[in-house]
């Protein structure tokens, strides 16, 4: 299927969907908090702010702890290079991204594994009681998500022969009666817990506070400042936008580009936007309605996570 | 019905029984608990009804009515009744925590399906791929019964171990013959009733629902 796209196409594509990410990113968190404070029946900010704040931080000092070793300054960056590289190769604009034969689901969720580590070790590393309370609270909910995680899309990928993500969502299009199994409503289910749990979003964290009891997202950060902060804060947009795309491309594939050419990438193009913008307005909409649950209870909803995960593998193996 | 509409559905309710039992282990209010139950025996009673109009056997959907009133409404009614006084408790000190006994119960799906491969071989229908599930529920309701104090989630248990068994019963032979369904299904409430005695014998008397206390013997 590589052959049949022109080097430079598949290229320019997969730099569009860099510059998609990288720009769309901030205007996504932009988006979920305009749409939480409409609910709420308040103004709330523009949807480009988290651009301008990230300008507005690139530009101040950067100051770093006296302790912190070299782990700390490079977190940020692991943050933001390994999502960059999963940014590339995953299947959200075209089926046929460049490198895409490395967009294995292993590789993907690893990488994604590898950013929230790094970023665990810098704030472990910043010799703060916060920083360090942040990280193991993290960890204790990455344990049991990523694993939920690669069960998830390990259920789509027994269907498709094949655990590359460009080859499950070619085969998804392909056989749309895949989509309406139980399997993949169970899949569905535990990505989207996964999601909400990774991005440090309601019920599982509140990103809006700086509540020392309740904290996990924002205790980890607290030690950045300046550019440091604004690549973390960038990471963290980038990473939420790339799982709620592929959550799109994997569950509602339609709309990308299988074939090359400009009209097939604008209507890709289009298509991620769109999908992508209503699904951040429904999380937004699902936030304002629930409640923060207790720390010690998130274990529970990962659980759950895990076993809805489990149970669409093993339908998905019994099922011909 | 066509035959892939007819596998999908059945596969979907199926499934719905097993997310059930696991969602049994996952909630820990005691009323979401119940709505699951409910919502197992109207899923139970719909994979009977699924399989009378594929069989053409009405004597299989008189069945399935019978499953969804007693299984679907009036257990689930009793229960309500006997936790009546306290409609937010919880199972608040569950001898295995909640997202070990999710992982324990992913466990046991595993091995349910590992050893009842060749049952399903050897039933051979589309109806037979999906008896370990039947043996998954059941082995979920055991789990139930171990793992959780509160006198409540010992008849919930007993009634996922009992779904269970109809299930595979389902999936396996079409059906048990209607008397036998009915008398079961009796059986169960009878069960349910006699529980719910003791469950407000136990709270008068205590007042709670701990079996922890009656560990010792009394004049």
């Amino acid at each position: 299927m590589t052959g049949a796209w022109p080097a430079s196409t598949v290229a320019a594509t997969s730099l569009l969907q860099v510059v998609l990410v990288v720009v769309g990113g901030p205007l996504l968190v932009g988006l979920m908090r305009k749409v939480r404070c409409r609910l709420e029946g308040r103004v709330g900010p523009p949807i480009r702010q988290p651009l301008l704040d990230l300008r507005k931080l690139a530009r101040r000092e950067r100051i770093r702890p006296d302790q912190a070793s070299w782990v700390f300054s490079l977190a940020p960056l692991v943050l933001v290079g390994t999502t960059l590289v999963v940014v590339a190769i995953a299947p959200l604009l075209t089926t046929d991204p460049a490198f895409g034969s490395y967009a294995d689901l292993f590789a993907v969720v690893y990488l994604l594994l590898l950013g929230s580590v790094a970023l665990a070790l810098g704030a472990l590393d910043s010799g703060t009681a916060f920083g360090g309370m942040g990280a193991s609270r993290a960890m204790t909910i990455g344990a049991i998500a990523e694993p939920a995680l690669l069960l998830a899309i390990l259920a789509l990928s027994i269907p498709a022969h094949s655990s590359d993500l460009p080859a499950i969502v070619t085969g998804s299009l392909a056989h749309p009666i895949w989509l309406a199994t139980p399997q993949r409503l169970l899949a569905l289910v535990a990505f989207v817990i996964v999601i909400v749990a990774e991005s440090g979003r309601l019920p599982v964290d509140n990103p809006s506070t700086h509540l020392e009891l309740t904290m996990i997202h924002e205790a980890m950060i607290l030690e950045f400042a300046g550019s440091d902060l604004a690549l973390v804060k960038l990471g963290e947009s980038m990473r939420l936008t790339v799982m709620v795309a592929l959550l799109a491309d994997l569950f509602v594939p339609w709309g990308i580009a299988t074939a090359p050419g400009p009209a097939q990438v604008a209507i890709g193009l289009v298509s991620i936007i769109g999908k992508v913008a209503v699904l951040g307005v429904v999380l937004a909409a699902f936030e304002v309605a629930v409640a923060k649950l207790r720390l010690f209870r998130v274990p529970e909803l990962m659980a759950g996570a895990f076993v809805l995960a489990v149970l669409a593998v093993v339908s998905s193996l019994v099922t011909p | 019905m066509s035959g892939s509409s007819f596998s999908s559905s059945l596969t979907l309710g199926v499934g719905a029984v097993l997310v059930c039992a696991v969602a049994v282990l996952w909630l820990s209010a005691i009323r979401s608990v119940i709505r699951a139950i409910s919502l197992q025996g109207v899923a139970l009673g719909a994979v009977a009804v699924l399989l009378g109009v594929h069989l053409h056997d009405p004597a299989l959907i008189a069945t399935a009515a019978v499953v969804i009133a007693v299984k679907g409404v009036a257990i689930p009614m009793l229960l309500r009744h006997v936790t009546g006084g306290q409609p937010l408790a919880r199972e608040t000190r569950p001898l295995v925590n909640v997202p070990a006994s999710l992982v324990v119960s992913a466990a046991l799906i595993f091995l349910a399906f590992a050893r009842t491969r060749g049952i399903a071989r050897f039933v051979g229908t589309t109806a037979g791929t999906l008896v370990p599930v039947g043996f998954a529920t059941l082995l979920v309701g055991f789990f139930v019964l171990v793992a959780r104090r509160r006198p409540i989630f010992q008849m919930i248990g007993l009634l996922l171990v009992d779904n269970g068994i109809a299930l595979v019963a389902f999936l396996v032979t079409a059906g048990v013959p209607f008397l036998i369904e009915l008398g079961v299904s009796l059986d169960v409430l009878l069960g349910v009733v006699v529980l719910g005695v003791l469950a407000v014998r136990l709270r008068t008397d205590f007042g709670d629902l701990d079996l922890d206390a009656l560990q010792e013997l009394h004049d």
